[in-house]
């Protein structure tokens, strides 16, 4: 997995809420078998029409967010689906970090192991980084997540928090199952243990 | 000891290991594993040359690409939807886990095949590549869907990185009303937590609406915890639950069943015990429900009108303004003068037997509205060929229906199912997203009954006019 340590970029404003996975990534794009090649059709349906040209007024087709980097989002993003086609669709894109008031779960799971850092922030700081984001490309954000904090353009720093198992992996760029593995000798001892509890498990 | 609930108890029963910051390996006792979601995660333990650490708890079934015409056993036409088939098939076949072929009986969606064959049984974690694996927790399972990464992980290790949830409880006191089932529950709820409502918990639910409820029933309302946004929802197992699981094939048996059960017994909240967040619903003021937006939480009750975008605060009001324009509706339109072409009566939300019936009850000797098109998946063969044996399939070919074989069909329209640009579906499924059903396509989410009834008239229809 990519490390995560400091991200400067721009960022794009999407401020409706409850964008869904399959806003994301709609299912047509879920029949392949490989991770990669899926940033092409991230929000298809609301960045092209049926011809396929680009929607002019979408958000990631404006020339001053076509290399957004962070995303500041409305209530609930990614909800639904549970398809990680999504965090790999956004990863491909070139989006490494996500700001919302709220993620839904298992997105914000799937984020953290496609390199992708998920920041949840009260209200009034993803409003006045909206504003941020409106400004388009000339305004640059750093996320750092070392230090825990986001600057804005104007110099401004918003403290965020974050699991520290998780922002430990995203620093390291850690592969979760090597990491499990290496407490086998833990799931031998509970798969022996619960069998002679629960033997028909 | 201080009282527990339902999820502590299983939650605690599955710690394989807990770090210094609270981070737990849970150990998992069922992997249900579908064809969309799995590629990648078998790819990546062959690269890394490893094996499924417990194939004998691994069960495989195809659902999401599978066509359901009668004619299917010709070959899937779509080439990549048959890449992604075969790749389930010689995944299976390579790594030893369970399996149900398309060309099996026992094939169906996922969340249907695993509780009917027994795999599902209280007390177990459960996980699957799918959000709706939250059905599971019916059975006082912990379940919950997972991401490809999240797959791999359990394939290589039977474990799953976890922090525990917060609990809530959702009671549901009295009796319902004739006509309201629990897709109205479960959507009712959506309706009061709205679809962020859950993030950050297990739900329990309870109350006497929800005890009266059958298993099917259960399964239903579990099936869209994660349309609330929680991590799983559950059901405390009594002597129904027992009984649904008792004779299933990979259910216990014998001395062991009884060991089984006596353990079962324990899976209940104790009185007393902490829930972070507690909601009430009384079963008498729910009624037959209808989603008229773009999310499950854009719910109301069939008598309703279109809301007007004002109605709502925030950043509410915008997704309002753009969902009543996607589904092609006006603010104060009343929600029965809709007219639909399309009913769709399947998915892992409303596919099993005990919904069929309810759809056949009102279409009995009745035809369907001219030029509609009207389709039955059932959940499974088994559920297909139990409703063959009860005389409900050729209530549904009479009316007008099309008779299909299973899988997921067009509750995600990854197969042939799918809606056209503009069309209208009174649908049986789970999510009305936008393009949910097929690009463009509008949506209704509402009970089996429900849709028989819009079947009936061509225009979404209060079940209770024609019960």
């Amino acid at each position: 997995m990519d490390k995560f340590t400091t991200l400067t970029g721009i960022a794009a404003p999407m401020p409706l809420v409850n964008i869904d996975t399959d806003m994301i990534i709609p299912k047509n794009f879920l029949k392949t078998i490989k991770r990669s090649g899926l940033g092409a059709n991230l929000f298809d349906e609301m960045r092209f029409d049926r011809e396929g040209n680009e929607i002019a007024d979408f958000v990631l087709n404006q020339p001053q967010y076509r290399e957004t980097q962070i995303l500041i989002a409305g209530d609930n993003f990614g909800c639904g689906s549970s398809r990680e086609h999504a965090p790999w669709a956004i990863a491909d894109f070139g989006i490494k970090c996500i700001v919302s008031t709220s993620f839904a779960d298992i997105f914000f799971n799937n984020c953290f192991k496609n390199g992708i850092l998920p920041i949840v922030l009260p209200k009034e700081q993803v409003e006045l980084l909206m504003k941020d984001a409106e400004k388009g490309a000339n305004a640059r954000m750093t996320v750092d997540l070392e230090t825990q904090e986001i600057t804005t353009s104007d110099g401004e720093v918003i403290t965020f928090d974050v699991d520290s198992h998780r922002k430990h992996c995203l620093l390291n760029g850690l592969d979760d199952i090597g990491q499990t593995m290496e407490k086998a000798a833990a799931i031998d001892s509970f798969e022996a243990t619960a069998s002679a509890v629960r033997p028909w498990v | 000891m201080s009282p527990k609930t339902l999820y502590d108890k299983i939650w605690d029963a599955h710690v394989a290991h807990e770090a210094d910051d609270g981070t737990c390996l849970l150990y998992i006792d069922r992997h249900l594993v579908h064809e969309v979601t799995s590629p990648q995660a078998f790819e990546g333990l062959r690269m890394a040359g490893r094996k499924v650490r417990a194939p004998e708890k691994t069960i495989a079934v195809p659902d999401h690409n599978v066509p359901t015409t009668l004619d299917r056993e010709k070959g899937i036409e779509n080439e990549e939807s048959r890449i992604q088939v075969d790749a389930l098939d010689k995944n299976a076949k390579e790594f030893g886990v369970h399996y149900y072929p398309v060309s099996d009986i026992r094939q169906g969606i996922v969340h249907i095949v695993g509780p009917e064959q027994g795999w599902t049984l209280p007390g177990m974690t459960v996980v699957c590549g799918d959000s709706h694996t939250a059905t599971h927790g019916a059975f006082g399972a912990l379940a919950h869907g997972i991401g490809t990464s999240e797959v791999e992980h359990v394939l290589a290790t039977q474990t799953l990185i976890q922090k525990k949830s917060k609990n809530m409880k959702v009671e549901v006191t009295g009796k319902l009303n004739a006509g309201v089932t629990a897709k109205d529950i479960t959507l009712a709820v959506i309706g009061e937590t709205g679809t962020a409502g859950g993030t950050g918990y297990v739900i329990e639910y309870c109350g006497e609406a929800i005890r009266d409820l059958s298993m099917e029933g259960r399964m239903t309302v579990c099936n869209m915890a994660i349309e609330g946004g929680a991590r799983a929802g559950l059901i405390a197992p009594d002597e129904k639950t027992f009984e649904y699981c008792k004779g299933r094939p990979h259910a216990p048996k014998g001395a062991e069943w009884e060991q089984a059960l006596e353990y079962w017994k324990t899976l209940f909240t104790d009185e007393g015990a902490h829930f972070d967040k507690v909601i009430t619903l009384k079963g008498e003021d729910i009624q037959p429900v209808v989603t008229w937006g773009t999310s499950p939480e854009d719910v109301l009750p069939i008598t309703a009108t279109v809301p007007h975008p004002e109605d709502f605060e925030g950043g509410k009001v915008d997704a309002v303004k753009r969902a009543i324009d996607y589904m092609g509706l006006t603010a104060g339109q009343k929600l029965t003068d809709i007219e639909i072409d399309t009913v769709f009566i399947g998915s892992c939300t409303n596919g099993r037997i005990e919904d069929l019936r309810a759809a056949a009850a009102i279409l009995k000797g009745k035809k369907i509205k001219d030029g509609l098109r009207a389709m039955v998946v059932p959940g499974s063969g088994l559920v297909r060929a139990q409703a063959e044996e009860e005389g409900l399939a050729d209530i549904f070919k009479e009316a007008g229906f099309e008779w299909r074989l299973a899988g997921c069909s067009m509750c995600l329209a990854m197969n042939p199912d799918q809606l056209a640009p503009g069309e209208r579906c009174a649908a049986t499924s789970n999510r009305n997203f936008e393009g949910r059903q097929g690009y463009k396509g509008r949506t209704h989410l509402v009970s089996p009954g429900m849709a028989a009834a819009a079947a009936l008239t061509g225009h979404l229809t209060d079940v209770r006019e024609v019960i």
